[in-house]
Order: C-alpha cells, then structure tokens, then sequence
C-alpha cells in the first residue's frame, strides 16, 4: 500500500484564498515515483488546477510493467476507475492489458476533487475535474519515459515513441517497467503538451472495465466483503422516528443470545456487537429500547404535503426573478395551473451501507468503506475519536451502488461507527452492518416536495409568464457546503433545474420555501433535477399543447439561442421516429434536460390498457457529455439512469405515518425489475468541448418523457411522481 | 454440528442450525461472492445452487442444506457458467456489481435447463434479481447471448483484488 500522510486535512473546502496561498507555497517533490512509494513532502498543500502535472500522485508504474492509475474517486458502478485510467492509458499509449487501477488513500491535499476542494466523489464530477490533471499527469509520465530510454539509447528523445506500452526508437525497444527506476530520477517537466485528440487510442473507444472479471466471479472487492480475525459485527437499533433518542433499554436478553458480545448505547442508539451478523441480528431483535419522541417527527405524508402546500400557496424566498410574472399572467388568455408531490425517496444501493473500523496499537484507526467523501469521513472520525486527520487511514474499497447516499456532509454512518468504536474500545475489528430495513427506515432522502406552478399564455400563443414555488428541506445549512450551495438564504439544490431552466421565457418567477423536519434529507441521483426536470417539462409540454403547438417544436423555438439542447432534441427525435402516428392505446412523448451540464434528450414510448395498466416500451436517449471517455459506459450510465428514474416514477415512495416510515424492504419499496424494464437506445452527440458528467444526468428526463408519453396517448396528466395509475380510469 | 457441501468441499460448521445458509457462507466459510440485499428473498443477490436450482441462501437454514450439495459464485464451473460469465463480462453488463453473483446464478440455472430462452422464460428466471443500477438491458441480452457463438473472453485486470491485507 501506498504509504501516503499528510497534514492538509481541514473539513472545510479550499477557498480561493487559500488556494491562491496553496499555489504560491506548493513544491511537488521531484521523484517520479515508478515503483512502490510515493515519497511527499509532509507539508500542508493542497492540489488545484492550476499545479504543475502530477505523474508521481496519480501513476504507478511497477518493474513488471504493470501500470497502475491512483483513482481518488470512489467507483459505485459508474465506471470511473475504468475512465481515469483511460485517460493515462491514453497519454502513455499503454497496452490496456498492463493497465490496472487502485483507490486513493485519503489525503485531500492529493487527491481532492478540483470541483469541490475536499476528496470526494458527487456532482457527476469525476471524468470532469480529473480530465486535465491526469492527462497532463500521463503527459508528464510519458515525457520521463521518453527521457529515461534516450538516454540510456543514446538517441535523441525526439527519436523515441511508444507503442502499446513499448518505447521505440530504431532497433531499441524496452516494455515501460525496463524505464521505471531510471525515469523516476528524472525531473518533472513543468510543462507538458497532452496528446493532440486525433492522436487518442482509448479515448472515445470501446476500453474493457476493470471490474468486469471480479464482478462477475464473486470475488471480494466491496466493504461488504472486507473480513479480518475476530472483527465483530455491529448492528445497531436507530430511533423509530427521526428525531428522536434511546430513553432507556434493557439488553438482558439481548445478551443472553449465543455470539453476542456486547451492548452499547450511542447517542444515535443502542448497538449489538457479535462475534457474527446472524447473532447479531438476533441480539437486536431482543433489545428492549425505550424510546424519546418529544423532539421527534411524529407528522404523517398526507400532514407533511398538506403543510407544503399551505406554504406554496404564499411568496417564497426568490430564487430567480426575470420581467413581471404576476403582471404577465394576470393578463394571460390561458392559464395552466398544477401542484406537483414528489415524494421522499429512499437511494437503496444493492449494497447496504456498511464499514468496518479498528483501533490500532499506536493510537490511530484504520476504515475499510466505500468511501464517498474521504475528507469529510475521516474529519468526523478523528473528531469523535479524539485523533488528527492524518492518524484515520481510510481504505476506499468498491462501493456496490450510492446514488448519493454514501455522501453525507455529516458521514453518518461512519460517524455511528466510530462511536461505536469509541464507545466499545476493543483491539478487535467492527463492521457496522445496515440492513435492508435500516436502509429504507433510516432517513437521508430525496427530499419531498410540492412544486405548484402556474403558467399562462397570450392571445398570440406565447408563454407569457411562469411562476414556480417550490417546497421542501435543504441538506446543505449547516453543512462545509452552505457558502457554496446556498445563496442569498437560496439552497440551490432545492431549485435546479428549475429556477435555472433554459426557455426563452420572458416572465419568470422561481420561489423557494424552506421546510423543516427532522426527517435527514439528502441528495439522490440527480439532486434537484430529480423533481424539477418532470415539474419543467410537463408544463412545457403542457403549454404547448394548449398552444396548439407541437411540443417538440415549441421546444425548439423557445432553446433557438441553446444549440447543445436542439442537438440531443432533433438527435432524439429523429432516432425515436418523433411524429410518426402510432396506434390507439399508444403514446409517444418528449423530454429535455441539462444537469451536470450535461444534456439530455428522451423519447419514450408507452402503451396503455383500458384498465390504465401502463408499459413503458422504449426509451431512445440522446446525449451530449462532451468529449465521450469511454461511450460504453455512457451507454450504460444512461440504461441504468433510465432504470433508476423509471422505478422511483413507478412505484417508489417512502411515505410517514405518525412519523414512522411505513416501507420495510424491498416488497413494500419495491425496485424496477427486468419485466418493467424498457428497450433503451443511446446516441451520443459527438463533441469537442471537455467531458461532463454522466452518472446523474440520465435520470431527469425520463419521468416526464414517459409521464408526456401517458398523455399523448391517453389525453391525461400525471403531474406527481409516484405516478397515479388510477387517475387513468377515473374520469 | 452442522455438515455442509460447498463447492465439493465438506466442512463441519459450529452454528446455529436457523442460520441462514447466506450467513453461514460468509461469516463460517469466506465465501462473501454471496450477497447480502434483503434478507428476505426479495432481491436475489443471495442467489446459490442446492442441488443445482437456483435458491435464495437467506431464507435457507443450515440444517436444511446439510447433505446437500452447495455451489456459489465462486464455485460454479462447466461450460454454462464459463459461458455466461464471458458474455457478461463481454457485454460489460456490471455496474455496481452488488447483484451479479446473484444475476449470473440465476442466468446459470435458467441457460442449464433452457440453452435458447425465450423472453418470457428470461422473464421467469430473473425477474426475482434486483439490479439498482438498472443494467437489466444487458441482463437480458447476456442471456439471449446464444452460447455456441461466445467464447470466454480475454479477461483484464482480472487478477484485481483490492482485499486489503495487514
């Protein structure tokens, strides 16, 4: 392992002060490090943009001429251990066979995320703010290798290329791993040239996964899987209503079951540890827990929406204001009036969460998680444990899914974790284990919302005005991301996609409510987006129905000054067979959507019984991610996107009653299945501009292409998600 | 004394006989291949041969897995299941990969008794397999994937194993 400390390792973002001071102060340490260690300088700096390249930070290159990519990004399925070494693969001219990829030990100074100034992994960023720094980091790399064999050739370094991982120069030829020691002497150029794009070889090709093999043979990659002598499993019984905390408990015959080893309260409840996690959970289930609900949530959904909807009814706090919206529709011919309900939605990765923790002789821990927010996770653990930062090593390991739920701004459940370790103080390992129901009861949902719009047009046809109120929690007060995130008493999470929607609309008023609850919220697969993208666009295809327009055109008349929207539009729409008239029973919608800046088209099909039985039967998906890393994973980002906004819009919500969350598992939150899964068909726009992100930017559109779909075909509005078939029958 | 048969091996287990066969493969034997997603046969991660039928592992106890012949994710073997794996591996069907010990026990079970499946023998077998990265358009197409026409693929990296080790 590498062997990596540093001091750098505050909780709160590099701001651009700092980052000015970290630039003038920063000195890189010389060593090309091509074989086992990565020799830094204990100094407190962090990594911007604006550093020279960083081959020895991101690039192992090994004697046996394994070449392995440093991935600071946590790898939950969206392929970004696979793109980051596409990238250097691409800059050395490495055979793909030598290519190999390993996660980044926790060390913000290294290996934050340009986007945010903390490790982490969020905001579809990965390709995005890796894209320049390890190119010029693979440029950099090449260079020295280029050097190392002109001088050991005698040749001029002009004279040598490489070929699949083979640098050639005349009859000279040597494999990477021949170079290693001798380039790792060499300095680093300050200045590289990356590859001009003609010159690419993976970039934009079909690469092999990394992770296909040992996916599919069941080897141990994730934390799940993570197994050390005597490590004990924790289980640990959560409150029943958010908000609310252990009055007392009697773990008698808790520990009179066969393999457990101790109870222990927490401030966030009561664990159970046991030499295994069948004990475990068998000690829980005997855990008596006296419960204290007096600052607890105790509203049921119907209350919650119905509160939300009080609020919508009155101004907000603006969040975007363009001409006079209410002077506009009060002249308006037509008006289009609807209060949409989204529902708090549970992110429910195949892996629950989980990590395991161990106190080390020497003081320090040591973390074995799919790790998500590396800086903020140690932060927390070392605070609650009374360590520095650099005394918590944190070993990031494949995550089996998130959706955003392993990034927490608070690390919630490693923080449980380290009380429990804090509390227990024992040498032996614990793995805290989530179980489905824990997952689906424990809170850090999408937020729920009620969005009511009203938007009217005039005698001419034309939208006159638009007025948006949304209502729901924010995640980020509070949070190292409330300078960024919330502007002028605006959570910019809770707004997007909206407040920021791209129309040629001349009266525009987007209204925020900031709702409260103890109910942990969080952000799900594409943020705001999630909402705001079926709210935007089944108005718009609203109003243009109303307009007598086709709902394609108007769009492409309102986005006139927007070419990459009409792009993924016309792309879409001419895949798709747009306007082809289909049989009865049949539908055929469109929909359009920039997150992450990324844009995103979808045509999706439905049929639709007498009985209002529906069946999405395609989605055809246009998207324009800028220059495309690797297409087949873009491919399957926007399948798997497509599927994940499909099941939430179908069927999944996790609704309160009396303040207890009313899902358990899987039968009553019930995920897509192969049988509601559509045919799905990707294009991607070629392009030239620097990639974007893809890992969210395929969930907004599909909910309103599909709930726009539902009304061509049967001339009826689904507004809120969850759809409500039953509107289909009634009249 | 519990006695299982594991991939052809015999071990004699100390537990609980009401232990789920899951918890038993992972916490008794190492064989974490196996997944955890539910518990309570809703999702298919579990997914193992007894006797050669796909069952769910968290709703099997112990003692009714004795005697019996167990095989995991890391034990199946012969020419469906090398096939399958390829083609998965070929049409890059993982995401995540929580789900795909569980998905591909289950295409290994439906391709042994139904070499060309139709959609809804497809439909039958693996719709009881969770997948949240929704990568059910290649689940589906791995198991269209006729078998005579793929050969296990060239495998890269595969010796990858980020098992960290003391």
């Amino acid at each position: 392992m590498l062997d990596i400390k540093t001091s750098a390792s505050k909780i709160e973002p590099a701001s651009p002060a700092r980052r000015n001071f970290l630039k003038s102060s920063a000195v890189v340490s010389g060593a090309l490090v091509l074989a086992a260690y990565v020799p830094l300088i204990r100094k407190a700096y962090a990594l911007t943009a604006n550093d020279p390249p960083q081959p020895n930070v991101f690039i192992r290159i090994a004697p046996d001429n394994t070449v392995t990519v440093i991935v600071k990004h946590l790898d939950k399925g969206q392929g970004i251990a696979t793109g980051l070494t596409t990238i250097i693969a691409d800059e050395l001219d490495a055979d793909w066979s030598q290519m190999r990829s390993e996660f980044a030990p926790a060390n913000v100074a290294l290996y934050n995320n340009l986007a945010f100034g903390i490790q982490g992994t969020g905001g579809s960023s990965g390709i995005a703010n890796s894209w320049m720094q390890l190119r010029e980091a693979g440029a950099a790399a090449r260079a020295m290798l280029i050097e190392a064999a002109a001088q050991t050739w005698n040749v001029p370094a002009s004279s040598v290329h490489i070929e699949k991982g083979i640098l050639i120069s005349g009859d000279h030829r040597a494999p990477f791993g021949e170079m290693a020691v001798k380039a790792a002497a060499l300095p680093v150029p300050a200045h590289v040239t990356p590859k001009d794009p003609k010159d690419w070889i993976y970039i934009g090709k079909f690469v092999p996964r990394l992770d296909s093999y040992m996916k599919t043979t069941g080897k141990p990659v994730f934390a799940m899987d993570h197994q050390q002598p005597g490590m004990l499993t924790a289980l640990l019984q959560r409150p029943p209503r958010f908000g609310g905390t252990v009055k007392s408990f009697d773990a008698t015959q808790a520990k009179a079951i066969k393999g457990v080893v101790d109870v222990i309260q927490i401030p966030t409840g009561v664990a159970v540890l046991a030499a295994d996690t069948w004990s475990a959970m068998k000690g829980r289930k005997a855990l008596k827990v006296e419960w204290d609900d007096q600052k607890a949530e105790t509203r049921s959904s119907a209350q919650i929406y119905a509160d939300y909807s009080k609020l919508a009814a009155t101004p907000g706090t603006p969040a975007k204001t363009k001409g006079d919206a209410a002077k506009a529709l009060a002249g308006a011919v037509k008006i289009i009036e609807a209060e949409y309900r989204f529902p708090y939605l549970a992110h429910a990765p195949m892996e629950p969460l989980n990590a395991t923790m161990q106190l080390k002789p020497d003081g320090s821990a040591e973390i074995w998680a799919g790790s998500q927010f590396q800086t903020i996770e140690q932060a927390t653990a070392a605070k609650i444990l009374g360590l520095k930062p650099e005394q918590v090593a944190i070993n990031t390991l494949w995550a089996g899914g998130s959706f955003g739920r392993r990034a927490t701004p608070s690390a919630d459940y490693i923080a449980e974790l380290a009380m429990i370790v804090k509390t227990a103080n024992r040498k032996e390992p614990i793995h805290l284990v989530w179980t489905r129901e824990d997952d689906l009861s424990g809170g850090y949902y999408r937020p729920a919302t009620v969005h009511r719009i009203r938007a009217g047009l005039d005698a001419k046809g034309n939208i006159a005005g638009w007025e948006s109120r949304i209502v729901n929690q924010s995640f980020m007060y509070g949070t190292p991301f409330e300078p960024f995130m919330v502007k002028n008493d605006v959570d910019a999470t809770a707004v997007e996609g909206a407040a920021d929607m791209p129309y040629a609309i001349d009266n525009l008023s987007v209204e925020w409510h900031r709702a409260q609850s103890p109910v942990t919220t969080l952000w799900w697969r594409s943020v705001g987006h999630s909402h705001t993208a079926q709210a935007v666009e089944t108005m718009i295809d609203a109003l243009a129905v109303a307009a007598n327009k086709d709902p394609l055109a108007l769009r492409l008349e309102l986005l006139k000054d927007e070419p990459r929207y009409i792009a993924v539009l016309k792309l879409a729409a001419e895949k798709a067979g747009y306007g082809e008239k289909l049989p009865a029973g049949q539908g055929r919608g469109i929909a359009v959507h920039e997150s992450f800046k990324t844009y995103v088209a979808m045509v999706a099909d439905v049929s639709v019984s007498k009985d209002g039985a529906v069946k999405v039967d395609r989605i055809v998906a246009a998207v324009d991610c800028g220059i495309p890393v690797n297409p087949d994973v873009i491919k399957a980002q926007i399948e798997g996107g497509a599927g994940y906004a499909l099941g939430a819009a179908l069927r999944n919500q996790i609704t309160l009653k009396d303040g207890i969350v009313e899902q358990a598992n899987f039968d009553t939150y019930e995920p897509l299945r192969l049988t509601d899964m559509p045919k799905v068909e990707v294009y991607i726009v070629p392009s030239t501009e620097d990639p974007t992100g893809i890992g969210e930017p395929g969930v907004p559109p599909v909910a309103p292409a599909v709930s726009n779909a539902i009304f061509a075909a049967t001339g009826k509005r689904l507004w809120s998600l969850p759809w409500d078939f039953g509107e289909l029958r009634r009249a | 004394m519990i006695n299982l048969s594991i991939n052809g091996v015999s071990h004699a287990v100390d537990i609980d006989p009401e232990m789920p066969l899951l918890w038993a493969l992972r916490d008794h034997l190492g064989l974490t291949g196996t997944k955890f997603g539910c518990g309570a046969a809703l999702c298919g991660a579990c997914t193992v041969h007894l006797d050669g039928e796909p069952v769910r592992s968290c709703q099997i106890q112990v003692r009714d897995a004795q005697d019996r012949d167990v095989t995991t994710i890391e034990g199946v073997d012969g020419k469906v299941a090398k096939v399958v794996q390829a083609v998965w591996q070929k049409l890059q069907v993982v995401q995540c990969g929580f789900c795909q010990s569980g998905q591909i026990m289950s295409a290994i079970g439906l391709l042994s008794q139904i070499p060309k499946p139709a959609d809804e023998d497809i439909d039958r077998a693996m719709d009881g397999n969770v997948c949240r990265c929704a990568t059910y358009v290649r689940i589906r197409a791995g198991c269209m994937k006729p078998p005579k026409n793929s050969r296990e693929g060239k495998s890269y990296a595969g010796h990858q194993d980020l098992r960290v080790k003391d």
